[in-house]
């Protein structure tokens, strides 16, 4: 333990948290230390209780059982709130700011400068962009919160809990949404907390990132810690073995773009004024086409126009040669197009409806309100997905809300898996899945190409997108720069590709 | 590699458990001011009795709240179904004094409601008017288009067919009672037997998911604004049946509220979301077994709105949501632990045993 300072006292140590739910045990008697001046990941698969513990630990939970010491006084936050007195600052999985104020109020909230009684409205705004800049946003504080990205979200939420946070900082999957270039800017910043002895919590699936910037490490599995390591004695190979509690054999990469089928979308010139530039593809059968390219770059308004969630102002689309006409998400579903959104709180998830029927609403709908499919074969649907994509639940019967992260994301895809769609569109299918599944879901979208069908797969992981695509598309600022084929598909060259391009501009 | 327990479906019998009970709360207080309030005769052909009374009187918010619970699983809501009530009794009315038969005049009755219904519908749905506002509309104007109906008087009739539905009775039962009971398991059996319900709760709890689902979330809506345009109606001429007359200005005035009422009694979201019709029906019945209580206790009509307020104050308080957080951990017993997992039980007794 000495490469790390391990002063004699952690400035928060909880011991023994329990939590239970209905069915299921999230938090097994778990314990953890976080010393000043450390990165703490908080590592394990979907499901593993990481977000649970977070939320006791910050009072938007109650725990079942446990103590917690914040600098040798035991504290009991009983809210969100009370923990942010104490110097907690927490960005939770599923960001919670409000859409419909603006960017400034949401990073000031409850803590507005004032002139008099009233909010200093222009001082606040000037206050806004001045720590937005800091992270390198150049955006428009006074704007609602509601007109900017997942990822820009994100960044405010992680700022306004940088700004409260005096002696821990928790991160719930902070990078999620966030490009290379904008993690290492929340890095930097992470680093000068760090210097100035506070303690981070991150927890990700990222391991590269655990890596960088973590010191120590807590595996949690099934509710349970499983050990806590110091990173730079262990690998991320054993690291993986802890989470899992077995080995995640290598894949085996084997790329044959060779045998693409016959044509089966055609789209020429499809474009809104406005939101992305005419764009042309082609997509066949056993085919699956990469979208690459930075934040903002246009992977998402790609994905929306095809499958009509924003209709077209011009050019058009043909199915197996006929011309058709998608003007909403409807029409798309009914020539069996499905599209997994890249935003599953807001475009995905019906939150209060059970899994179950998650799992088969897209189904449904496409066969309308009169023929609702039997229950037996609802029920055997949602069984062979969950068990297909090893979603951990305790019933079908649960809101979907209820579900980690990662398995509300599984239950998404089984809900577009479960249409059998001829062409599947999935906007960063991977976004909070655990080491383990993404690599299962790696090798399902292969096994779907395979089986024939057409997809189209945005992804900010370069990585990902290499392993399964069989051509990329660049994009940058809303238009489409550059496709690449067979060897030319890698990392390198696709960072090559946006790095001229940027440079170009 | 869990595998989740095919399992029994969460009962409707647990869902409505709760309304059951205040029901019975309801009923034994009757008996407490009157403790004949069960005695039900049977004369000239036609049962009578308290409890017989409160399920006829309790037919018009029975009927709106059917319409209302899938117009709020929608997230909307539907003020103007009291003044759509009106219509609908000066429409049938006027038709019969014009001397079509009862039948005809139904018919024109329904139609006049169901016309509303789109009308909301579409300013919901299509306009995306907010829909306190849009039905707000026609809350207010209803009532002026009505007395256009009646030509500002009270349109008395005496169609035999017509009266037959308000004040009649089919095997000694009060017909309105066989109205609302029937209409009431119609709808909860199609949208329970098709997908719609699921469709409506769907929408109603993520409109934007349910759209990129591929749902049709604007005909649904149009669809329940429909359905609670058809019910109103029906309460409409239900009401002027009994009374013989369309009275422009009083029918059904206020019944929207009561109508909301029964809905949120039924512990249905005013957010939307999962809703329960049979919920919304005992909601409507616990109302009208509130008003028999004030009536019967003989207590000086001044006291009747203060008293129906604090009783429904209670009946909420109850059922607000942290009194709901207890009942919902004492129903998720029935979602079993994984099996590679120790009980929870085990572990609290460890706990305890420290
Ligand atoms: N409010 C709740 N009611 C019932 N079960 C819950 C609730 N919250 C979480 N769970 C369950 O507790 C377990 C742990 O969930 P948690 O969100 O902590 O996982 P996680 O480690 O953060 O996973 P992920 O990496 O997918 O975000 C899951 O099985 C989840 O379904
Ligand atoms: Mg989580």
């Amino acid at each position: 333990m000495k490469d790390v300072p391990t002063p004699d006292r952690p400035v928060l140590h909880a011991r023994g948290i329990s939590k239970f739910f209905p069915g299921t045990i999230a938090l097994d008697d778990v314990s953890v230390r976080l010393m000043p001046g450390e990165v703490h990941a908080l590592l394990g698969e979907n499901g593993a209780g990481k977000s649970t513990l977070i939320k006791c630990l910050t009072g938007a939970y109650r725990r079942d059982a446990g103590v917690m010491e914040l600098d040798g006084q035991e504290v009991d936050p009983a809210s969100t709130a009370e923990s942010q007195r104490l110097g907690i600052g927490t960005v939770y999985q599923e960001v919670n700011l409000l859409p419909n104020l603006t960017v400034a109020e949401n990073l000031f909230l409850g803590r507005q400068p004032t002139r008099g009684r009233f909010i200093a409205r222009r001082r606040m705004n000037a206050m806004a962009r001045e720590v937005l800049e800091s992270y390198g946003l150049d955006i428009d504080p006074a704007e609602p919160l509601s007109g900017y990205s997942v990822a820009i979200q994100q960044v405010i939420a992680i700022a306004r809990a940088v700004d409260m946070s005096g002696k821990v900082l928790i991160l719930d999957e902070p990078t999620a949404s966030l490009d290379h270039d904008e993690v290492q800017l929340l890095f930097r910043v992470i680093r000068q907390l760090k210097a100035r002895g506070l303690a981070v919590v991150f927890i990700t699936h990222f391991l590269d990132q655990v890596f960088d910037i973590s010191d120590r490490a807590t595996v949690l599995r099934n509710g349970q810690v499983v050990g806590e390591c110091l990173l730079n004695e262990v690998t991320q190979h054993d690291v993986v073995t802890m989470m899992l509690g077995r080995q995640l054999e290598a894949r085996v990469q084997n790329r044959d773009t060779g045998r693409a089928g016959k044509t089966l979308v055609e789209i020429s010139d499809l474009g809104k004024r406005g939101m992305i530039d005419p764009f042309s593809l082609t997509i066949h059968e056993g085919e699956v086409v990469g979208l690459a390219g930075l934040l903002g770059s246009g992977r998402t308004e790609t994905a929306n126009l095809i499958f009509g969630v924003v209709p077209a102002d011009q050019g058009k689309i043909t199915l197996r040669g006929k011309a058709i006409d998608i003007t909403n998400p409807r029409d798309a579903v009914a020539h069996r197009f499905a599209l997994c959104p890249e935003d599953r709180k807001v475009d995905g998830i019906v939150g209060d409806l059970s899994v179950r029927d998650n799992i088969i609403l897209a189904l449904q709908a496409r066969q309308g309100w009169m023929r609702p499919i039997p229950r037996a074969k609802v029920e055997e649907i949602a069984q062979s997905y969950v068990r297909a994509l090893d979603i951990r639940l305790a019933s079908l019967d649960m809101p979907i809300r209820l579900l980690s992260g990662g398995n509300q994301q599984k239950a998404l895809l089984a809900r577009w898996l479960a249409t059998n769609p001829d062409f599947l569109i999935l906007d960063e299918p991977t976004r909070g899945i655990d080491v383990g599944a993404h690599a299962e879901i790696i090798a399902l979208i292969e096994q779907l190409r395979a089986d024939g069908m057409a997809l189209l797969v945005a992804s900010s992981e370069l990585e990902e997108l290499v392993a399964y695509s069989t051509r990329v598309i660049v994009l940058r600022d809303r238009q489409q720069v550059r496709e690449l084929t067979g060897d030319d598909i890698s990392p390198a060259t696709i960072i090559d590709v946006i790095a001229t391009e940027e440079a170009a501009r | 590699m869990s595998t989740p327990s095919a399992g029994p479906r969460p009962s409707v019998f647990k869902r409505i458990l709760p309304q059951l009970v205040i029901l019975a709360v309801a009923l034994a207080l009757n008996v407490v001011v009157f403790p004949d309030f069960f005695h039900i005769d049977f004369r000239n052909g036609r049962l009578f009795g308290n409890l017989i009374d409160v399920l006829n009187r309790g037919a018009p918010v029975a009927l709106l709240c059917i319409g209302m619970t899938l117009v709020i699983a929608t997230k909307g809501i539907d003020l103007s179904v009291g003044a759509v009530m009106a219509i609908a009794g000066a429409v049938a009315a006027s038709m019969v004094v014009e001397g079509h038969g009862w039948g005809t005049a139904l018919l024109a009755a329904m139609a006049a409601g169901g016309l509303c219904g789109l009308w909301n519908g579409f300013l919901v749905a299509v306009l995306r008017i907010q829909p306190i506002v849009a039905t707000l509309v026609l809350m207010v104007a209803g009532r002026g288009i009505a007395q256009l109906v009646t030509e500002g008087k009270i349109l008395t009739f005496d169609n035999a067919g017509l009266i037959h539905l308000g004040a009649g009775t089919v095997a000694g039962v009060p017909t309105p009672i066989l109205i609302w009971i029937a209409l009431g398991a119609l709808v909860t059996f199609v949208v329970r037997r098709t997908a719609l319900g699921m469709l409506i709760e769907a929408i109603g709890i993520n409109e934007r998911s349910s759209r990129l689902a591929g749902i049709n979330s604007r005909v649904l809506l149009v669809c329940v604004y429909l359905v609670s345009g058809l019910c109103a109606a029906l309460a409409g001429v239900i009401v002027a049946a009994d009374i013989k007359g369309a009275d422009a200005n009083n029918a059904g005035l206020w019944l929207e509220l009561d109508a909301i009422l029964a809905v949120v009694i039924g512990g249905n979201s005013l957010l939307g979301g999962r809703f329960s019709i049979v919920a919304s029906l005992i909601g409507a019945l616990i109302i009208q077994s509130v008003n028999s209580v004030i009536l019967l206790s003989g207590l000086p009509p001044e006291f009747n709105l203060v008293i129906k307020a604090l009783l429904i104050l209670g009946i909420l308080v109850i059922q607000s949501p942290r009194i709901g957080n207890y009942v919902y951990m004492l129903r998720a017993s029935d979602i079993q632990p994984q099996p590679d997992r120790p009980k929870p039980i085990d572990h609290q007794e460890k706990e305890a045993a420290r």
